[in-house]
């Protein structure tokens, strides 16, 4: 044993690797990038693991798959909103099972600090019926992606590790072992009837998920992760994360019956012997009222009254904190000095020197000759151009939508349809999209931000940059007369107004690449 | 005992960096330590935290409590104002007074050190100065971190030990650099509470220590300058309002 100084996301990494993975796979997402990175600082000294980002998190799970139907262990990492890209591969994965191991560390963002919404991805592992792990420590991060590919090889379904920002991005010492796990051999299975989901096969590989159930409950019920102390008429049912806010504020000499839950399912019999106990229960839960909900439904606790975020003991939505969590025990608040003042926000901008910069206000230049049009626009460091002073771009919902939404709205007779999207987020999800415009023949026209990089990340390899990025928006079908591309610099500002104007008179697919490198990435590179 | 300690300033101040060093040698001295930080969005140029926990016993939450930070290390002045509210009642703001300003309601600089000067516990620092006359601006992590030393648990050495792993890569220069700015902010820190505890009012205390040479600024003579601040205060007032920066040894 040794200690190592990790992040939650580092030590999820350390343990696969520790735990005998082949393949790391993902897509970059605040706040799971440095579970992948960390495996891949490895890799790159030991050589014998695979770890190479994917285009789409669908593209690594799908891999990631692959590596476990060879008979290897395999860790994929994504954040909450990358596994509903993941998810069409994620859902059957539970109908096929696995191979060598196969364990998802999906890192949910409760209050959103870097996301569009704060959805609790333990609704996905109970909707594809597989189990789930949740650290509360870092100790546990690596810990419990060993047991879950562990679990996973041994009952052959994929296992989740769900982490949320405070465990992904704190640090701690985390206790690691010398005596790491060998990777398993190559050992293909060739049962095919498992692997090829038509119907008939399919049938017969969900009754066996089904009937796989009863024994992921028995182990989530023995779970030494999900532990029951009986003592007075007040309950506490902690998950992951919260079990330190509820430590944090519990005195020594408490009367609280507290439950504690790090592996899922929700083991019921633990759940029934607390409520039979008390007279009420606080559910703490960083993220949706998930165990909260569930105790007002199917277990049947008309004894026990349940309060959490339902009920209004806790908040409905956002991160949970210690404060929060001292309130709803009902204890004194430790006040601290009242703000004199509140003072100016700062908020994220744009580099210094960024090329997007310079894009938008050529954008906005062209733009202005129509009557405010709206610019669709994705995820990434360019999102922050729908900020003031510069205000250019008006939407953000998922991974690609740009493309998309301004193609509907043409369809719907709005012009000029504009989408404003990153050279990897077009390789992520805006491929299709422009291959339906160009097919439609759709009076759209696409921005593709190529700054060679995934910027908003931490500059990871951009699947779809320079000529590559050229010769695919070719050979989806856009004309070449229509394929601009520009350099974004103040000194081509005229030039690059007159090619938005060209291309915004334009009626049909038309795309503009405003190229140049993010000046992160060549500080980082350099 | 347990320290908590909230490092502010803004996304690329070296933050993190700070964290690096309190960390590791919070391992080394046994202590058990949890340090949150933030990652992605916020990065670029916004607001940035860490909460920073050690303790000689088990720490339970990451994120510390209301009114349970013990000390705000903040590298940028406007930054010390989000976190009041989770300072315990005898807590120390540490800062750098030299502002970042990427934001168009940043308020006037005499509002922001008023407010700053207005609570008693507080080592304030020019780290812009510091860092240059250390030979890098990026090295006003290190300064203020210096001016928070004597409030922390470690030697000087504990922390300098890491401050040359953290940037023995960049090489032995930037080392000695950030070596260099480390010791500057102590030593302008010890220089601004030494004028404090003397009876010096904190602003004049502040705009006498900020007029050093960095370079030259012995602690130690911070009490014979206070004398001289109420003896002679129209002569100070003079030199303070000279061009350039004056040697703190002149008062030998």
């Amino acid at each position: 044993m040794k200690r190592e100084i990790l992040l939650g996301d580092e030590a999820v990494g350390l343990g696969a690797v520790h735990a005998g993975i082949s393949g790391v796979y993902g897509y970059p997402g605040t706040p799971s990038t440095e579970i992948f990175e960390f495996v891949e600082s490895i890799a790159k000294k030991t050589g014998d693991i695979h770890a190479f980002w994917s285009t789409n998190e669908k593209v690594a799970y799908e891999e990631a798959l692959g590596m476990s139907w060879a008979g290897k262990r395999a860790l994929v990492t994504m954040k909450h909103v990358g596994l509903n890209v993941a998810a069409d591969a994620f859902m059957n994965s539970a109908i096929t099972g696995t191979n060598g191991g196969l364990v998802l560390a999906v890192a949910d963002d409760p209050g959103m600090h870097s996301s569009q919404n704060e959805q609790d991805s333990r609704y996905f592992a109970k909707f594809a019926q597989i189990p789930c792990f949740e650290p509360g420590t870092q100790q546990e991060c690596y810990d419990m992606v060993a047991e879950a590919l562990d679990l996973s090889e041994e009952l052959t379904v994929p296992v989740m590790l769900r982490l949320v920002t405070r465990i992904a991005h704190s640090r701690s010492a985390v206790e690691v072992t010398s005596t790491p796990r060998k990777q398993n051999p190559l050992h293909p299975t060739r049962e095919i009837h498992k692997w090829t989901l038509l119907p008939s096969n399919a049938r017969v590989q969900y009754k066996l998920l089904t009937e796989k159930q009863p024994e992921l409950l028995r182990r989530a019920e023995a779970s030494r992760h999900n532990r029951l102390e009986l003592r007075g008429k007040h309950g506490v049912i902690a998950c992951g994360i919260t079990w330190n806010y509820l430590l944090e504020n519990l005195p020594d000499n408490h009367d609280f019956s507290i439950l504690r839950i790090g592996q899922y399912p929700i083991p019921a019999g633990k759940v029934r012997e607390l409520v039979d106990h008390v007279d009420d229960v606080l559910v703490l839960e960083d993220g949706y009222p998930f165990v909260e909900e569930m105790l007002r439904g199917p277990f049947g606790l008309e004894r026990a009254v349940v309060k959490g975020r339902l009920s209004g003991e806790l908040p409905r939505t956002g991160e949970l904190n210690p404060d929060l969590v001292r309130d709803a025990m009902g204890l004194e608040p430790q006040g601290g000095l009242e703000l004199p003042t509140a003072p100016a926000n700062r908020p994220p901008t744009l580099c210094p020197g960024c090329p997007h910069h310079d894009t938008y206000l050529a954008l906005n230049e062209a733009v202005a000759e129509y009557d405010k049009p709206q610019v669709f626009s994705d995820i990434g460091c360019y999102t922050l151009g729908a900020l003031p002073p510069l205000e250019a771009i008006h939407s953000c919902v998922d991974m690609g939508a740009s493309i998309g939404m301004a193609s509907g709205a043409a369809h719907a007779g709005y012009h000029p349809a504009i989408a404003v999207i990153g050279d990897s987020t077009f390789a992520h999800g805006g491929m299709t999209s422009l291959l339906s415009a160009v097919q439609q023949h759709v009076d759209v026209n696409v921005v593709i931000l190529d700054n060679e990089t995934v910027a908003m990340t931490g500059t990871q390899h951009s699947m779809a940059t320079d000529e590559t990025l050229d010769r695919i928006v070719l050979g989806l079908g856009v004309e070449a007369d229509h394929l601009r591309v520009i350099t974004p610099l103040p000194k081509h500002h005229d030039e690059n107004v007159q090619v938005f104007r060209e291309e915004l008179a334009h009626k049909g697919p038309s795309v503009i690449i405003a190229r140049r490198a993010c000046v992160e990435k060549v500080k980082r590179h350099r | 005992m347990e320290k908590n300690l909230i490092l502010a300033g803004v996304g690329g101040q070296g933050i993190l960096s700070i964290a690096f060093v309190l960390d590791n040698a919070a391992v080394r001295a046994g202590y058990t330590f949890k340090q949150a930080e933030v990652h992605g969005m916020s990065q670029r140029g916004g607001a940035v935290q860490s909460n920073l926990r050690y303790a000689d016993h088990e720490i339970y939450s990451d994120l510390i409590p209301g009114g349970r930070v013990d000390v705000v290390l903040s590298v940028e002045p406007l930054e010390v104002e989000r976190y009041w509210k989770m300072l315990a009642p005898d807590g120390w703001v540490v800062s750098s007074v030299t502002p970042y300003v990427n934001i168009p309601d940043y308020p006037p600089e005499d509002e922001l050190l008023a407010q700053l000067t207005s609570y008693s516990n507080t080592i304030l620092v020019d780290a812009g100065k510091i860092a240059k006359a250390a030979g890098t601006l990026k090295a006003q992590n290190m300064a203020v971190l210096g001016a928070a030393s004597p409030l922390l648990d470690f030697t000087d050495d504990q922390l300098l030990e890491f401050v040359n792993v953290l940037f023995s890569r960049k090489g032995e220069r930037v080392v000695q650099l950030n070596e260099r700015a480390y010791r500057f902010g102590k030593a302008a820190g010890l220089f601004f509470r030494g004028l404090i505890d003397a009876g010096i009012e904190p602003r004049l205390a502040l705009d006498l220590s900020r007029k050093m040479d960095p370079s030259t600024v012995d602690p130690g003579l911070a009490p014979r300058w206070a004398k001289r601040l109420k003896g002679e205060p129209d002569a100070v007032r003079a030199l303070l309002a000279q061009e350039g920066d004056i040697a703190c040894g002149q008062e030998q």
